[in-house]
Order: structure tokens, then C-alpha cells, then sequence
């Protein structure tokens, strides 16, 4: 086009897009200030001493401390623990609720959705109270002569995995039941009028169009598990120390910032390891799809 | 002579390499009704919210009156706007929904309401001032977006598609009202429509858009009559385009060396009918249908190009007996045959 | 949809008694706390063999709790009331930009919401603790408004795209600047979503554990902090009342949002 753009309309067009940028500063301000400085102050923390002096010794001490590489295998552990049992548990649920009509799903999802409203404490709690020696779950089970001797349920890692699938196990179903309820029946019907069995059509229709969602659920889970902080400080008992609770007791009980930001930027380090293997999975579900309807 | 109400000076706007308005120039004077008449796509409704302010130019210039309002925002304007879905602010009444301009230009409560009231009046809506929106007829939210545009005494009145989502009798109601609440008022209207039935009706002046471009500023009668391109031509109705070679004159064998654009309604199949500077059309009936008030004949000329013949069923003695492959001639007088200036077929 | 398949009646009742048990597990340690919370005793016996009210006279004669109580309605009150104006205009100014411009200020606010609570825990500790602002009302604060800010933005992004702009149009060429078309068009259309939005940022504030329990100390110790710091000291049928009326305050905004919602 030969015609030149009048520089005044130009302007004004800028200042107009200037003045919607200027909408969201306030926003980002507070999340630049609250947020992002935050991070940014670990990473300058973890190289200054005690004194305010820069260092690298703070790496050199976390780093080569068994303690460190305890808490890393242990953050992997309970991650990847709490997504197997969510996979296992929440991906049935779904598929159930997803087979019932809308009206009675939206109820029992109601119920679902408790324990997501209830606070992280109360249902910490929840679990002290049934899990504990003397609990309503010991009282069943030994009642009932399953087992003689009282299970040590709580204050270890048993009880840490269980609070933290209660926690994660709604954040996972709402997108594996999304998924499954946007599945058009008549594909269902179709399959079967070409003589798919149940589990046939399960495994070649349904779970392939869930994979989205399983994956969504998956990908949250894993981002809430990693630092996840409440449930392992008090169901752990102590006895259960992945990163978050060992930066805890490193910057409250031994007052070292250095080696609490070292810490805290390892987990930074294992998010955007898992984040990079998550986009490679996600090539990986989305060829898979691909071939298990070929299938 | 007439004062200019708005002046469009070369107004150019591209999204990316989509050319929207293409050097688009227009005056429209005082007190005048034009519409932007085209397909979809075609730049009216651009240069209209152009005109409201909603739509910056890359360049050209926009002035109502004397004064330049190319940069001016849109509340500072002074105009006012119908739009295609009405955009009645569903959380107010009526009543606000009218007062609201006037609320905005601090005229006191008392006031505002009463002269709420008065264009309610004027646009048919009494007794409803205190009624929800959401509780209108669709004819109903047309009258209060149209008093809301006018309450506050604008000099121009912009109007998009406002009767597109209305049904066909309705329609032909508000196109009556909407003139004559205009020819009351005689406020400058820029009128947008895609209908050629619509623009016909209520225009004093149209301007034919296609391709961000005016392809024809005219009355109504001589856009009908006179287009100035194949495209007016055949946006405005059932036309003929007719190649040079194919018709001659009735009281010479001399044939046209123009492209002519013969309407479908002008024929007759009597030449006594049409004067000895007529033309006639010479071909083979391919086709014949009864459409109550008229027949309509497809008739297939030498050339093989085909060409609409449209009888009005009390002069359509004989086309009850006429079979389809027969030879006939159509007759059309000079008056109703139109030359298209520069066009090649 | 399994409904294609009538004759697996087995595969369905293993189904659904499978879903039964995990629908269980996820409700049981909330209905729990319940009949605990009236207990006459203070060991934590299930079923309680007497009911009182003693461990509810306990928490609202305590001054501490009250104090917490106290602390967590002002601090959720005042996230809400800075969390969602601010979210309102960033979204406005997320709808008009569009494009790269807004997916990018949408992944910095979005960012808050994917970080690990404990890495902007100890974070904003130290940009605190450097500010000599540690254990203030304020710095809890902005903590929770960042955390509410994509809350918020959820609730209003998806309604702004609803939302016909052409309103906004229509109101200012009959005279409006920004500021009343906003106040006057955008506020009271989308009053239903700003106020979803404003209950979540509320709760988001009253359920946030991790920044109270490093920034918040003294008398502005929020509620979750106290609760936190009782289950790993003590843990008496105190802690069971105030569970279950925390869980009916929650439950009760959650209702409210939705019944809102509804029409």
C-alpha cells in the first residue's frame, strides 16, 4: 500500500493502547512486588552469608549434605506417590460420575468438591483424628479382627502420602471428569455396533479421549505437590522431611537464610526439570491418542 | 445552498493487509438521509464506527460542521448511535436508559427525566418509561435505542443495521417511522444497510460500498436507473448485463457497441409498446415461471448469454401459450436502457 | 455413558462400589471433626459418649482465637477489596489488548498460582525481614492479594469475554469517559461475577496457611496460624469446633457464590 499512515492517528493509536497497558499496572505492580521480587531475593540470598558477604559456600554446604539429598528423594516420593494414587482412584470416580445423568452428577460432585472448600487444616486435622492409634480407622480394623495389633498410620509416611491424595485427588478429578463428560455418547454407541466389548471400549475410546484431562489433573497435581508443606509438617510427624518442611526448619529452627535459599532454589530447579519432562510428555499422550484410535 | 453536516476527506484504514477503507471521500449535507449501502465486508459499517470514533483511521480526515474530529474520542463527539443489536444497558430501565446521555451532560434530574419522557412520546413508547429492558419486544428495544440516540439533541445520527434482527412486517414499519421521525427532526443520518429494498425506501442519497471503496453516490432513483458499474447494477436488483453486439435497435439492424443493463421489469413482448428507439433482444425461451404478479421468462440470446425477462402478469397476454425452445424477441424502450460507462463484458 | 453396555452389570457394581469408597475417603475426614467438636470429653473419642458445647465456650473465651479470628475476617476483607479491583482492570486490560501483550501479563499474574506457597513464603520473608517488616498486617497482605489476583482473574476474564462491548461503545458515544463507562456499564453487568469474584478472594485469604504462618506473629496471627501451630503443640477438641465452624463459614460463601450464580 502506497498510502502513509497519518503520524498523529498513529500516536493517538499508541497512547490508546498505552492507556489499556496502564489498566493492568497495578495488578502486576503488587504481583512484580509480592511475587516475583521474592524469587528473585532467594537466588540473591542463597549467595550471601550470614554477614551479607557473597558466597558460594552455602551451595557447598547444602549440596553435600545427606540431609539435602534425603529431602529431594523424599519431595519425589511423595509426588510421584500422590499422582499414582490419584490416577488410580480419581480416573474410575470419574468414569463413574461421568456415566451418570448430569443432574445426579452434579450432586455427587457437590460432595466431591468438600473436601476442596474445606480448609487444608481442618481436614489435616480430619485425618489426626481418624489415622491416629487410637483412631476410628485402628478401632475398625482391629474391632473387626483384620489386624491384631493396632497400624501406625499417622506421623510418618504413610499418613503424609494419604493427606496429601485427600488434598489432591478433587484438584485431579475436575479435569479427568470434564474430559469424560464432553465424550459424545454416540461414539460410545458406535463402537459397540461394531462390536466393541466394555472393556474394549474403554480402553480404545474412553481413555484415550480422557488423556487430555488425565494429563491436565496430572500436571497439577505435580505442581501443587512438590511444595507441598502443610500436610508433611504435621502428619509427617517430623519424621517426613521433603524440601519444603527442611526449609522451614532451616530458616526458623537454625536461622540460616543462605542454606533455606539453596534449598528453595532447588525445588525451583526440580519445577522447571518436571515442567520441561511435562511438555515432552505431552507430545508423547498426544501421539499416543493418535495411535490407540488407530488401534 | 446547503451547508455540509459531514465532510470525509480520503479516509484510508487497512487491518494488516486486509484494505478495509480504501481512500474513502464523502459530504453529506445538513439535514440529509444517506445510506451506506453494501455485501458484508464492503467497509460501510467501518467507516461508520469510523465516524463514531470506534474505528481510528490510518489517515484522511473526518469533520462534522467545520470542526475536525478525526482525533476527537467518541464521548466528546456528539453524535449519536444506533447500534445493530440496540446495546440498551440492561441493567437500567427504560427511563435511564434514555435520561443516561442527559444524565452524563449534568442537564438537572427534572429536566433530564422530563425530556426522557417527551422522546419516549415521540418514539411511541409511552407508559413504558418504568418497564426492564429485558421485558421488550424487539420492536420496543429499536424505539428506546432510537430515542436514546436522539434525546440529546445530536447533529448526526449514525444508525447500523438497526432493523436487521426485526422480522419482515415490523421491519417495513420502522423503515416508515424512522424516515418520518427523521423528516420531523431533519437530524444529519448516516444510515448502514445491505438491503437494496431498504436503502431505496428511506434514502435521500446512496452511497453504493463494495471493497472498501464508494462505487456510487446518487438517488435512489438514478442508482436503480443509472448505475455507474456492473456491480451498483446487480447489488440493486434483478439486472441484465447485456454484451455489446447482442441487442439492436428496434427501427434499425444496427446493433450496440455498449454494455447495456437492462432490468429485468422493463421488457415487454409487444414492440408497439416500446418507441422505435427501443432495443430489442432476440433468443430462445429456455424457461417460464408463474410468480403470481408477474412471469418471469429465461430467455437465451445467440451469444448464448442468458437474460431475465420479467412480465407483469396484466400485460402477459400470451405467455400462458408461449413453449419453452421457441424463438422470441423482448422488447425494451430507450429510457429504461442504461450504458455502463467504461465497463467491458 | 456406560449405559450402551446393560449386560456388565458386575464391571458396574464394582464400579460404583469403588467410587463409593473413594467418595468416602475425601469426606470423611471433614465429617469427622463434626460430632468431635460436641464432645463433653476431652479425649478425642469417637463416638463421643456425652455432647457439649464446652470446647465452642473454650474457643470464643479464648482471647487468642478471637484475636486470630479477628485478624483473618479484616485480612480476608481487605485482600478482596484490593485483589479485585485490580483484577478488574488488568482483565479489562487483558480483553481490549489481546494478542502476545495479553497472554503475557496474564502468565506474570497467573505466576503467583503455580509457585510452590513455601518458596513465596520464605521470599517474601526476606524482602520483609529487609524492610523490617516482618509480622505486620501488611506484609501478609500483599502476600494473599497476589495470591488472590489470579482467583479473581478467573472469575472475571471468562465473564469480560461474555461481555457485549458494545455497551461500552453505546455509553461512550452518549457521552461517557472511561471511568463512568466502567463504574456505570462494566461494574453493575458484571456485579454477579465481581461479586464470585470478590468471595473467592476472600477465601483464598482465609484458607491461605503457608505465608501466615512465616509472615504473620503476635497479634496478627491469623487463624489458619494458630490452628497450624495447635496441631503440632496439642491437639484438643478445641481445634474440632473451630474446624467445624470454619468449614460452615466456608460452605456458606461457597453456597452463596453459587446460588448467585444461578440466574
Amino acid at each position: 500500500m502506497t498510502v502513509v499512515r497519518d503520524p498523529a492517528l498513529a500516536a493517538d493509536a499508541r497512547r490508546e493502547r498505552r492507556f489499556f497497558l496502564s489498566l493492568s499496572l497495578p495488578a502486576l505492580f503488587i504481583v512484580g512486588l509480592a511475587a516475583i521480587l521474592p524469587i528473585l531475593w532467594i537466588i540473591r540470598q542463597s549467595f550471601l552469608t550470614t554477614g551479607g558477604e557473597y558466597t558460594v559456600g552455602n551451595y557447598q554446604k547444602v549440596l553435600s549434605s545427606g540431609l539435602t539429598w534425603s529431602a529431594l528423594v523424599t519431595t519425589l516420593e511423595l509426588s510421584l506417590g500422590t499422582l499414582a494414587a490419584c490416577i488410580l482412584l480419581g480416573t474410575p470416580l470419574a468414569l463413574a460420575l461421568a456415566s451418570v445423568r448430569p443432574r445426579v452428577a452434579n450432586v455427587l460432585m457437590a460432595f466431591v468438591m468438600l473436601p476442596l472448600w474445606t480448609s487444608i487444616l481442618v481436614r489435616t486435622y480430619g485425618w489426626l483424628v481418624l489415622l491416629r492409634r487410637d483412631g476410628l480407622i485402628n478401632a475398625a480394623l482391629t474391632g473387626s479382627g483384620l489386624t491384631a495389633e493396632p497400624l501406625s498410620l499417622v506421623y510418618n509416611f504413610t499418613g503424609t502420602l494419604i493427606g496429601m491424595v485427600h488434598y489432591m485427588l478433587p484438584l485431579f478429578l475436575l479435569p479427568v471428569y470434564a474430559a469424560m463428560r464432553d465424550i459424545d455418547p454416540n461414539l460410545i454407541r458406535a463402537a459397540a455396533s461394531m462390536g466393541a466389548t466394555l472393556r474394549q471400549v474403554i480402553r480404545t475410546v474412553i481413555m484415550p479421549l480422557s488423556a487430555g484431562g488425565i494429563f491436565s489433573g496430572s500436571i497439577i497435581v505435580l505442581i501443587y505437590a512438590i511444595g507441598f508443606f502443610i500436610t508433611p509438617a504435621v502428619l509427617g510427624g517430623g519424621k517426613v522431611n521433603p524440601l519444603s518442611t527442611r526449609i522451614e526448619r532451616t530458616l526458623s529452627t537454625f536461622q540460616d537464610w543462605g542454606s533455606a535459599s539453596v534449598l528453595g532454589i532447588l525445588l525451583l530447579v526440580l519445577m522447571a526439570l518436571i515442567g520441561v519432562m511435562l511438555l515432552a510428555a505431552r507430545r508423547l499422550v498426544a501421539q499416543n491418542t493418535v495411535e490407540a484410535s488407530h488401534a | 445552498m446547503k451547508s455540509l453536516a459531514i465532510t470525509i476527506e480520503s479516509v484510508h484504514k487497512a487491518y494488516g493487509s486486509y484494505v478495509a477503507l480504501d481512500d474513502v471521500s464523502l459530504d453529506i449535507q445538513a439535514g440529509e438521509f444517506l445510506t451506506l449501502l453494501g455485501p458484508s465486508g464492503s467497509g460501510k459499517t467501518t467507516l461508520l464506527m469510523a465516524l463514531a470514533g470506534f474505528v481510528r483511521p490510518d489517515s484522511g480526515k473526518l469533520l462534522l460542521g467545520d470542526r475536525d474530529i478525526t482525533r476527537l474520542p467518541p464521548n466528546k463527539r456528539d453524535i449519536g448511535i444506533v447500534f445493530q443489536n440496540y446495546a440498551l444497558f440492561p441493567h437500567m430501565n427504560v427511563l435511564a436508559n434514555v435520561a443516561y446521555p442527559l444524565v452524563l451532560r449534568k442537564v438537572p434530574r427534572a429536566e433530564a427525566r422530563q425530556r426522557a419522557l417527551d422522546t419516549l412520546a415521540r418514539v411511541k413508547l409511552d407508559g413504558l418509561a418504568e418497564r426492564n429492558v429485558a421485558a421488550l419486544s424487539g420492536g420496543q428495544r429499536q424505539r428506546v435505542a432510537l430515542a436514546r440516540a436522539i434525546v440529546f439533541e445530536p447533529r448526526v445520527m449514525l444508525m447500523d443495521e438497526p432493523l436487521s434482527a426485526l422480522d419482515k412486517n415490523l421491519r417495513e414499519t420502522m423503515q416508515y417511522e424512522i424516515r418520518r421521525l427523521h423528516d420531523h427532526l431533519r437530524i444529519t443520518t448516516i444510515y448502514v444497510t445491505h438491503d437494496q429494498r431498504e436503502a431505496l425506501i428511506m434514502s435521500d442519497r446512496i452511497a453504493v460500498m463494495n471493497s472498501g471503496r464508494i462505487q456510487q453516490i446518487d438517488t435512489p432513483q438514478r442508482i436503480y436507473d443509472r448505475p455507474s458499474t456492473r456491480f451498483v447494477a446487480e447489488f440493486m436488483g434483478e439486472a441484465n448485463i447485456v454484451a455489446p453486439g447482442s441487442a439492436r435497435r428496434i427501427d434499425g439492424a444496427e446493433a450496440s457497441r455498449e454494455t447495456l443493463m437492462i432490468r429485468a421489469e422493463s421488457f415487454h413482448l409487444d414492440a408497439k409498446l416500446v418507441g422505435g428507439d427501443g432495443v430489442a433482444l432476440e433468443g430462445i425461451l429456455r424457461a417460464k415461471a408463474f410468480r403470481g404478479e408477474n412471469w418471469l421468462l429465461t430467455l437465451a440470446l445467440d451469444g448464448g448469454q442468458e437474460v431475465l425477462v420479467c412480465i407483469p402478469a396484466a400485460l402477459a397476454g400470451g405467455c400462458a401459450e408461449l413453449a419453452a425452445g421457441q424463438r422470441m424477441t423482448a422488447y425494451a424502450p430507450a429510457a429504461k436502457v442504461h450504458a455502463i460507462p467504461g465497463a467491458m463484458a | 455413558m456406560l449405559e450402551t453396555y446393560p449386560q456388565n452389570r458386575l464391571a458396574r457394581i464394582l464400579l460404583w462400589s469403588f467410587a463409593a469408597v473413594v467418595m468416602a475417603f475425601l469426606m470423611l475426614p471433614t465429617l469427622v471433626v463434626v460430632p468431635l467438636s460436641f464432645s463433653a470429653s476431652n479425649l478425642l473419642e469417637f463416638p463421643p459418649h456425652a455432647y457439649s458445647l464446652r470446647w465452642y465456650e473454650n474457643f470464643f473465651g479464648s482471647a487468642t482465637w478471637m484475636g486470630a479470628l479477628r485478624t483473618s475476617l479484616i485480612l480476608g476483607t481487605l485482600t478482596a477489596l484490593i485483589a479485585v479491583p485490580f483484577a478488574l482492570l488488568a482483565c479489562i486490560s487483558m480483553n481490549r489488548l489481546g494478542g502476545k501483550a495479553a497472554a503475557a501479563i496474564q502468565s506474570v499474574l497467573l505466576t503467583p498460582s503455580i509457585t510452590p506457597g513455601i518458596l513465596l513464603a520464605i521470599g517474601l520473608f526476606f524482602v520483609l525481614a529487609a524492610q523490617h517488616l516482618i509480622g505486620t498486617l501488611f506484609g501478609v497482605l500483599v502476600g494473599h492479594v497476589v495470591l488472590a489476583i489470579p482467583v479473581a482473574c478467573i472469575v472475571l476474564l471468562p465473564a469480560l469475554a461474555r461481555f457485549d462491548w458494545n455497551q461500552v461503545q453505546a455509553a461512550r458515544s452518549l457521552g461517557a469517559n472511561w471511568a463512568r463507562a466502567i463504574g456505570g456499564i462494566i461494574v453493575p453487568q458484571l456485579r454477579i461475577s465481581l461479586l464470585s469474584a470478590t468471595l473467592m478472594a476472600f477465601l483464598t485469604s482465609l484458607d491461605e496457611s503457608v505465608i501466615s504462618i512465616f509472615i504473620a506473629s503476635g497479634r496478627n496471627s491469623t487463624m489458619p496460624k494458630l490452628m497450624f501451630l495447635s496441631l503440632r503443640d496439642q491437639i484438643d477438641p478445641t481445634i474440632a469446633a473451630i474446624s467445624t465452624l470454619w468449614t460452615v463459614i466456608v460452605v456458606a460463601v461457597v453456597l452463596i457464590v453459587t446460588l448467585r450464580q444461578k440466574p
